[in-house]
């Protein structure tokens, strides 16, 4: 956890000297994709070849959308209390 | 929109592989995951660190802008926890590390598969995607129905780049510079939040 950390703050320093460079911020952006294909498909490979995993993707799939509309609704229904409490007044 | 369905096809043609034993060596004995997660952080780093944005947002943040962060994070394990009602087998740890992805699905995905298990790690990996979907595909709505902020916060970590331009559209661009701090907050924090909960459970 704290390399991942480590290793992001760096990358923000990097950044920050690299913020001119719009040909090299361009192609970080086009690496960051490329590097989000292979994550996802390294993923992919690690739960394709757990055959337990595989037959139970429908109740897997089936539990996120579960989780997902909880997170979702659970943060929508707090920011609407927040923008009609906080933020509408000041308008 | 289209990125996150290209995305979702490297998955697919990844588990196929995985499924058919084409690949002729193993990836996990490289720890190609864990390695490709370092590199991905470093860019994102990268990417937050040569916004020319960031610095004039750090001007114009006040205590309202940095509530909505909070907002969304305590938001979302509300949510979850009602949803772990209706879910049996999974602990409730597991279902708040899943929720704590915020979107942010290669992340927290990829985390929570090598902490907890495969199996968690593809429903993190689905649950997240479907949060940015849904995000994608309804910010009108939330917008029309919930408020400004609404689709920032069910935006999560990706308010800061996937789903930016959208909620710029409909919340207008006042909120933008709103939603890009609360993504970057975001994204900082998942990796924290996400494997806190995780190793409660392992």
């Amino acid at each position: 956890m704290f390399t991942v950390v480590i290793i992001m703050a760096l990358g923000i320093i990097v950044g920050y000297f690299l913020r001119n460079k719009s040909k090299t911020k361009s192609f970080i952006e086009k690496l960051t994709m490329v590097v989000i294909f292979a994550l996802l498909f390294v993923l992919g490979v690690a739960i394709g070849s757990d055959k337990n995993i595989v037959s139970s993707l429908q109740t897997l799939g089936l539990q996120a959308l579960i989780i997902s509309l909880g997170a979702i609704f659970g943060s929508v229904l707090l920011a609407w209390w927040a923008y009609v409490a906080i933020f509408k007044k000041r308008k | 929109m289209l990125g996150s369905l290209i995305i979702l096809l490297f998955f697919i043609i990844g588990t196929l592989v995985g499924y058919y034993d084409i690949l002729p060596f193993d990836l996990q004995n490289y720890d190609a995951d864990k390695y490709t997660l370092y590199l991905l952080m470093f860019l994102v780093g990268i990417s937050i660190g040569s916004n020319k944005q960031s610095l004039s947002i750090i001007k114009k943040i006040n205590w309202k802008m940095v509530i909505i962060p909070l907002i969304t994070i305590v938001g979302t394990f509300l949510g979850v926890t009602v949803s772990a009602l209706f879910i049996s087998g999974i602990s409730i740890y597991d279902i708040w590390a899943i929720g704590a992805g915020h979107g942010y699905y290669s992340l927290s995905s990829i985390y929570i598969s090598s902490i907890r298990g495969e199996a968690l790690g593809a429903i993190a990996l689905l649950s997240n995607i479907i949060r940015e979907l849904f995000t994608l595909v309804f910010t009108p709505v939330l917008v029309r129905y919930f408020g400004k902020i609404a689709p920032i916060s069910s935006g999560g970590a990706t308010s800061m780049d996937t789903t930016l331009p959208i909620i710029s559209k409909y919340s207008g661009s006042d909120y933008a510079l709103i939603s890009v701090f609360h993504g970057t907050v975001l994204t900082v924090l998942v990796p924290i939040i996400v494997t806190f909960f995780a190793n409660l459970n392992s």
